[in-house]
């Protein structure tokens, strides 16, 4: 009996900083929480300016996908020891990051341009605020990009365990800030 | 002591079946400890960095209760002159041609909203769980270090940039903020709505924002550790109820935290930018501000969505530690310990869904406050649990009564005075006549106040030999322990018949309100009560420091003969707490007086037929 207890708290393989990462998530995940709820609350108490979402939003969301995506195969490119297209294809996904970025500069113009002012109304406030605060952890991520690229440039290609896990974080992390920007563009044409 | 069983030395355990990790074996120097630097300051150690948070806690703790104890003298003394504390108060302490000095009702304001910040996040949030949950969980958990020990080391850091800066905004020549620690809009949005709203206010967002920052490093390598570090055999109904508390209280954190600062980067944003998400309608010297649309209440939400939850994050920990202290000193096991567990569990969840309790008179809808009465109401029922539990597992005890088990039977004492009267408050119509008067100040104070610094000295008292290798003198504990407890209750109990009597608090002065100025002589009670308290635990401050250097020797690993890991660790501490192997657990943390064998460690396997756990 003893020994079965011995057994059953035996580590189960879960990475600690991997771990650290979810739970960091599900913070970042009550933050945004918070402002979608105070959306809501606000939304239904009137004054609330409508208008329809810039279009370049829409192309921001297919560069962080298609960046998503990318990343994803580099991955994959990594676990297969096939050198240049875990290179080649993080490269690509750091540049579709970062256009993302500016692309979401672009749709605040283009949002400025509809009349939409930051200040005028708390519809515009609320919008340019949710997607600024996601932009800034796009930066976090493309930071975590950078790194990687430092050492997949620097460090000779070898396929090791702690290397993997240290792209598993990236990863993980930037699949979480696509999806966030997909649930808040869904969310906030879905609350007009 | 051991009739039937067979005696066990710890060492000789650890080493036949402790479970090698290999720490040991690469020789990275001990690059924790090295230096001085590395060791003392910028400490990546768990028992260095807990020691850093609870000597802060200790320095916030002192300079809260003294600004109480300058705005008690203004509500106790209104007429005597304060001009005795013009050498440190400065231009806050107005002197007239005849010499007799008074307090600047501005600064009054500062003062109080100073001693809630301070006192609620820095003292009871950071100086209670920064230090107990970096202390004890490692070694409770038979674990070398925190998942993180740099994240561990930058939460530390973040906390003390925080209190720089808040510390640094008590010498604007505008004075602290000053619109009360929950910072509501409009006195918080606006920086010319009061003198401490300017740049008062900016240091106060910055500086807790810092701190959100350093309760979620913390909070993230807690929840972490708990569940990836932990020995063999330390299933997760094994742990100390100790290490439950501060589990679920980093969680509770982690959720609710996150909230509170987006709450303030709208606020930064209506300060600084120039939106209107909390701002409606405002008249600021007879001018109508252009900032509409928004709304103060939905500032409210947002903060006690994280407000509530924050008074967990204070009593969690207090209730953990108050759990081990008591089963330890009463040598008998904790009564209920899964019905501990899970009223730990049904509190925190709970928590999340009754913020609006606290903003029943501010106009939210009365239909939504019966729903937010409701699950008020049923939190008492997790609390009645545990303290059901505390005081069985008392009943038939052995009782040391020594120091920290005094202020666990305290903490228990409050715990019940402060919870009923949160039944009257819970309950909307009744705070029609109650919300905003003395009375919540009473209930507060019991309930989360003191009983989370009796919580805070029970595991100070106890744990003070794992962290200094020394003892507490027992004789300076026990007047501080009487002393605190009578005062405690003389000053808050009387505050229940002010506030009843519908005495509002947060004002400056009662002179010109005849209903309320035949209180003077129970406020001056108060007042040279809380004075007294306050050198009550001045006598604590000595005690704590001259103990370090001076206290009674630790001779033995285990001095109150307890069961859990961080007893089988050296005398004096070292890097990755164990020296050889780490211990390996088989069975739970109460095994007190069990088949006549006075305690067993956690470390001692089952014996031939011993049925474990509980």
């Amino acid at each position: 009996m003893e020994t079965i207890a011995i057994e059953e708290t035996k580590k189960k393989g879960i990475n600690p900083q991997k771990f650290a990462l979810w739970v960091g998530m599900a913070s970042i995940i009550m933050m945004f929480t918070g402002w979608t709820s105070a959306y809501i609350v606000k939304n239904a108490a009137g004054n609330w300016l409508e208008f329809g979402l810039p279009s370049m939003f829409y192309a921001s969301t297919i560069t962080i996908v298609l960046s998503s995506i990318v990343l994803h195969l580099s991955y994959i490119g990594y676990k297969k020891q096939r050198e240049f297209m875990y290179k080649g294809l993080l490269v690509l996904a750091f540049i579709l990051g970062v256009s993302f970025v500016v692309m979401q500069y672009q749709g605040w113009m283009q949002l400025f341009g509809m009349g939409v002012d930051f200040k005028a109304n708390v519809a515009g406030s609320f919008t340019y605020l949710i997607t600024a605060a996601h932009a800034v952890h796009v930066l976090g991520g493309i930071a975590a990009l950078i790194v990687a690229m430092i050492h997949a440039f620097t460090l000779k290609f070898r396929y090791t365990e702690k290397r993997k896990n240290r792209f598993e974080l990236v990863l993980q992390y930037w699949h979480f800030v696509d999806i966030l920007w997909i649930y808040l563009l869904l969310f906030m044409l879905n609350t007009k | 002591m051991a009739n039937i069983a067979t005696t066990y030395d710890d060492d000789v355990l650890l080493e036949e079946h402790g479970y090698n990790d290999h720490f040991h074996d690469h020789h990275h120097g001990d690059k924790y400890q090295s230096g001085f630097i590395s060791h003392y300051i910028f400490s990546m150690d768990h028992k260095v960095i807990a020691r850093q948070f609870l000597i802060t806690g200790i320095i916030w703790a002192i300079i809260g209760a003294a600004m109480s104890v300058v705005f008690r003298l203004q509500l106790g003394f209104p007429e005597e002159s304060l001009a005795w504390l013009k050498p440190v108060l400065g231009k806050w302490i107005v002197v007239d041609p005849t010499g007799v000095g008074t307090l600047a009702p501005e600064f009054y304001y500062a003062l109080v909203t100073m001693h809630g910040t301070i006192l609620v996040f820095f003292v009871l949030t950071a100086g209670l769980s920064g230090t107990f949950s970096n202390l004890l969980i490692p070694l409770q958990l038979g674990a070398r270090d925190m998942a993180s020990p740099f994240l561990n080391m930058l939460s530390y850091w973040f906390f003390f940039l925080a209190g720089i800066v808040m510390f640094y905004s008590l010498f604007l020549s505008t004075g602290p903020f000053s619109g009360g620690w929950t910072a509501y809009p409009p006195l918080s949005a606006l920086p010319q709505a009061s003198t401490g709203s300017g740049t008062g206010m900016t240091l106060w967002l910055v500086s807790l924002t810092l701190f959100v920052v350093s309760v979620l490093l913390g909070g993230i390598n807690y929840v972490t550790t708990v569940l990836n570090l932990r020995t063999k055999g330390m299933s997760l109904w094994r742990m100390p109820l100790t290490i439950w508390a501060f589990f679920v209280t980093a969680i509770i954190g982690v959720l609710s935290f996150p909230v509170l600062a987006s709450g303030f980067f709208m606020l930064m944003m209506d300060r600084g930018l120039g939106t209107s998400f909390f701002l409606s309608e405002i008249f600021i010297e007879g001018q109508a501000l252009d900032r509409v649309g928004g709304s103060p209440v939905l500032y409210q939400h947002l903060f006690w969505f994280l407000g509530h939850p924050e008074v967990y994050i204070i009593i969690l920990p207090a209730m953990g530690l108050v759990s081990e202290v008591l089963a330890v000193h009463a040598r008998k096991p904790i009564f209920g310990y899964r019905a501990m567990v899970y009223s730990i569990l049904a509190i925190a969840f709970l928590s999340f869904i009754v913020w609006a309790h606290h903003m029943f008179m501010s106009g939210v809808n009365p239909f939504i406050s019966n729903f937010f009465v409701v699950f008020t109401l049923i939190i008492a029922v997790p609390s009645a649990v545990k303290v059901f539990n505390w005081i069985t597992t008392l009943y038939g005890g052995n009782i040391r009564l020594n120091t920290p088990m005094l202020f666990a039977i305290g903490f228990v004492s409050l715990f019940i005075s402060g919870g009923l009267t949160g039944v009257f408050l819970g309950n909307s119509t009744i705070d029609i006549q109650m919300h905003d008067t003395y009375f919540v100040v009473a209930h507060f104070h019991i309930v989360m106040g003191v009983a989370a610094f009796f919580g805070m000295f029970a595991g100070i008292y106890h744990w003070y030999p794992k962290m200094y290798s020394r003892f507490m003198n027992e004789t300076l504990g026990k007047i501080h322990f009487w002393g605190t407890l009578i005062g405690a209750y003389a000053i808050f109990w009387p505050m229940h018949f002010i506030g009843m009597a519908g005495v509002p608090r947060r004002y400056y002065s009662f002179d010109t309100f005849d209903a309320f100025k035949h209180f003077s002589g129970m406020n001056q009670f108060i007042t040279v009560a809380a004075i007294l308290v306050f050198f009550v635990q001045l006598v604590f401050v000595i005690n704590f420091f001259y103990s370090i250097w001076k206290g009674k020797k630790m001779t033995t690993k285990n001095p109150w003969d307890a069961t859990t890991l961080e007893w089988t660790t050296p005398i004096e501490p070292i890097h990755g707490n164990w020296p050889g192997n780490l211990p390996t657990v088989h069975r739970w943390a109460y095994d007190y007086n069990k088949d006549e064998r006075e305690f067993v460690s956690q470390i001692v396997p089952l014996e031939e037929g011993e049925v474990g756990d509980h």
